[in-house]
């Protein structure tokens, strides 16, 4: 079927039925991709009562949805989509599999690619198409950030990779048609439903999603304690914006880890990203180098966040954040008055 | 009852810097540690043999030589063996190389009812070997375990997810990757230090030749994926300092928003 034989495939991880942001940051950049190898692109839909949601993908760019609708396919368990998965990708021979590295992703992606013997690159912060060979370049971080490789996976396939949330921005198709969707029946066998969901306890957050925000104030260890947060807050509420921070501050306590930045944290890429007693680790540049602006505020001159910023500040923030608040307030009384 | 939990030995990555001006990475000096994930594994194989000694802990590792050190901790924490998989065939290789070497060792050792790993090593951070081995050796896995009780022959287990936790059930045998939540890893004691350097040959070392394995389906040559390159994550811009006061520079930046558009004007 030329529809799918040698495409790029997108696997579109839906939690209670819903597809997860990641599914559209992936189609999105998997356009590129799928237009340098001259390409089909295919999302991959399990779920129970997914068809009627199908839209969105091609919204996002998916030509076609192979889509397997039944009710061993509610929630993700990895027996039963490995099979699924696996049993597809024989019979359509993908060139391409690209999968979130969510919870999920990750539990699926390494059992899918040791079951078809191929490679699997994790967390890839880009990616390309070698001109020259059609090889798939896909790049991650190593050694804890701290050095990049380019990885390429020549002689197996499908060549996979797994990429986290927020990495990639997505942004709908203008114009999408409407997507060939393909009904794939369930070819899971009784000896792949070998782990059972008991049940699922969501802890509620109270925290706001920093990979969503156009503005982050973010703190590190500089800040000394957890009340230097509340500064920084009165400086996003200023901007409109919302609070993060760095591994060091998350660690001390001073704040909740789903505002951690950075490698084994977010990734985010706000308009504006104002970093505040950050020294500017790679771990945490990897999380927010991509930001369009980067402002940072520290008092070494030498931080390496400096080499990462477009503004620096050398300077005590216990100072400038507070300057910046009250110039920022005096403005804004100035104008409604 | 018997246990095998995989360690790796790796670089500790929170001490290694990069050297900005040539964009290498400064690894003199750099210890070399168990990875932390992995600790947490070993001690919820040893937190259940403290419950029944009949429990049986073996610790397994891929890694040149200088890994059974990693090894010989482990057993001063309380591990009853220890099988390092050493040889220059295996060098080189990836997760899906790593992953098929190890299960030819599970193999050749007994029946397994748990095994342990950790949810991911720090030097490359991709959670995946755990996951392979499984499936090479068609168990079931539950990865990000947060808690896990075992009971008769089935465990419970509470699987982490990004927005809380799953209560997963599965019988034995099965191969769990373990997160930091799982527990307290213990330290070395007296008894087992002791113990460890009164023997001979505390760590077992296999080559290639005592696994039944193809040799051109390990390490490098077997591996499916290739580093085509690598390089430092080079700075990219181009820093503009303001000067003066801290309200001086308040200004200065508050005027750049208006010109960016961050803020109205
Ligand atoms: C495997 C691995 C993964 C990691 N993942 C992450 C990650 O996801 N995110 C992350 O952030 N880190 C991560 N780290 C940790 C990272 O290496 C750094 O340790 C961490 O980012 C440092 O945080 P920091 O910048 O807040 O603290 P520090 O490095 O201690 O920096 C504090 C800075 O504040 C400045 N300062 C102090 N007082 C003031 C003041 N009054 N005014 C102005 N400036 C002041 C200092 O000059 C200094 O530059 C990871 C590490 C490893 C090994
Ligand atoms: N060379 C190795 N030897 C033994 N265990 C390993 C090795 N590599 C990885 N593992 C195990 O697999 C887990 C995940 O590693 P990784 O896929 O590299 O992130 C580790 O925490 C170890 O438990």
């Amino acid at each position: 079927m030329n529809h799918s034989n040698n495409a790029v495939w997108v696997f579109a991880e839906q939690r209670d039925g819903e597809f997860l942001p990641v599914v559209y940051e992936i189609l999105t950049e998997a356009r590129g991709i799928a237009e340098k190898l001259n390409t089909n692109l295919c999302a991959v839909a399990f779920g129970q009562g997914v068809t009627g949601k199908l839209d969105q993908l091609a919204a996002f760019g998916a030509q076609t949805i192979l889509c397997t609708d039944a009710p061993e396919f509610s929630t993700y368990t990895t027996g039963v989509y490995t099979r699924q998965l696996a049993e597809l990708i024989h019979q359509y021979s993908p060139a391409v599999l690209f999968i979130g590295a969510t919870h999920n992703g990750r539990d699926l992606g390494p059992r899918l690619a040791s079951r078809l013997d191929t490679g699997l690159t994790a967390d890839c912060t880009s990616l390309d198409v070698d001109a020259d060979t059609g090889n798939l370049l896909m790049t991650r971080p190593a050694f804890g950030g701290n050095l990049m490789a380019t990885i390429i996976s020549p002689n197996r396939h499908p060549q996979m990779a797994t990429v986290r949330p927020g990495v990639f921005k997505a942004m709908p198709l203008p114009g999408a048609p409407a997507a060939a969707v393909v009904q794939a029946t369930s070819q899971v066998q009784s000896g792949d439903m070998l782990t059972e969901i008991v049940h699922v306890v969501k802890e509620k957050s109270q925290e706001e999603d920093i990979t969503r925000a156009r503005i982050i104030v973010a703190g590190g260890r500089g800040l000394g304690n957890a009340t230097g947060f509340d500064l920084l807050q009165e400086l996003a509420d200023c901007l409109g914006g919302t609070v993060a921070a760095s591994r060091a501050a998350v660690d001390a306590g001073w704040i909740n880890n789903a505002r951690q930045v950075g490698q084994t944290g977010k990734t985010v890429q706000p308009e504006l990203y104002i970093a505040c007693g950050i020294s500017g680790a790679i771990q945490h540049l990897a999380g927010m180098n991509k930001a369009r602006t980067i402002v940072a505020i520290n008092k070494d001159k030498d931080a390496p966040i400096f080499k990462a910023a477009h503004y620096g500040l050398v300077g005590d923030l216990f100072q400038v954040v507070p300057a910046l608040v009250k110039q920022l307030k005096s403005q804004e009384k100035g104008t409604k008055s | 009852m018997n246990i095998l939990v995989c360690i790796k030995q790796v670089p500790d990555t929170r001490e290694i810097r990069v050297d900005l001006e040539t964009g290498t990475m400064i690894r003199k000096g750099v210890p070399s540690i168990i990875n932390p994930d992995d600790l947490h594994a070993l001690e919820y194989a040893l937190t259940l043999k403290d419950e029944d000694p009949d429990t049986h802990v073996v610790v397994l590792s891929m890694g040149p030589l200088q890994a059974k050190e990693a090894l010989i901790e482990c057993l001063c924490m309380g591990a009853d063996q220890a099988i390092l998989l050493s040889d220059r065939a295996f060098g080189g290789a990836d997760t899906w190389a790593t992953a098929n070497t190890l299960a030819a060792a599970v193999r050749r050792l007994q029946p397994f009812d748990l095994i342990l790993c950790g949810q991911q090593a720090i030097d490359g951070d991709t959670a995946q070997v755990g996951p392979q081995l499984a499936e090479r050796l068609a168990i079931p896995q539950i990865t990000y375990a947060q808690s896990v009780r075992l009971e008769n022959h089935s465990v419970q287990v509470e699987r982490q997810m990004e927005d809380g936790y799953q209560l997963v059930k599965a019988d034995l045998p099965i191969l769990i990757t373990a997160t930091r939540k799982l527990n307290q890893p213990r330290y070395m004691n007296i008894r087992d230090i002791v113990k460890v350097h009164q023997a001979d040959d505390p760590v077992q070392v296999w080559g290639l030749e005592d696994l039944d394995l193809d040799p051109g389906q390990v390490g490098l040559k077997g591996s499916p994926t290739r580093v085509k390159r690598s390089f430092s994550p080079a700075a990219s811009s181009e820093v503009r300092f303001f000067s003066g006061t801290a309200d001086e520079m308040a200004a200065s930046l508050i005027d750049s928003f208006r010109t960016l558009n961050l803020i109205e004007k």
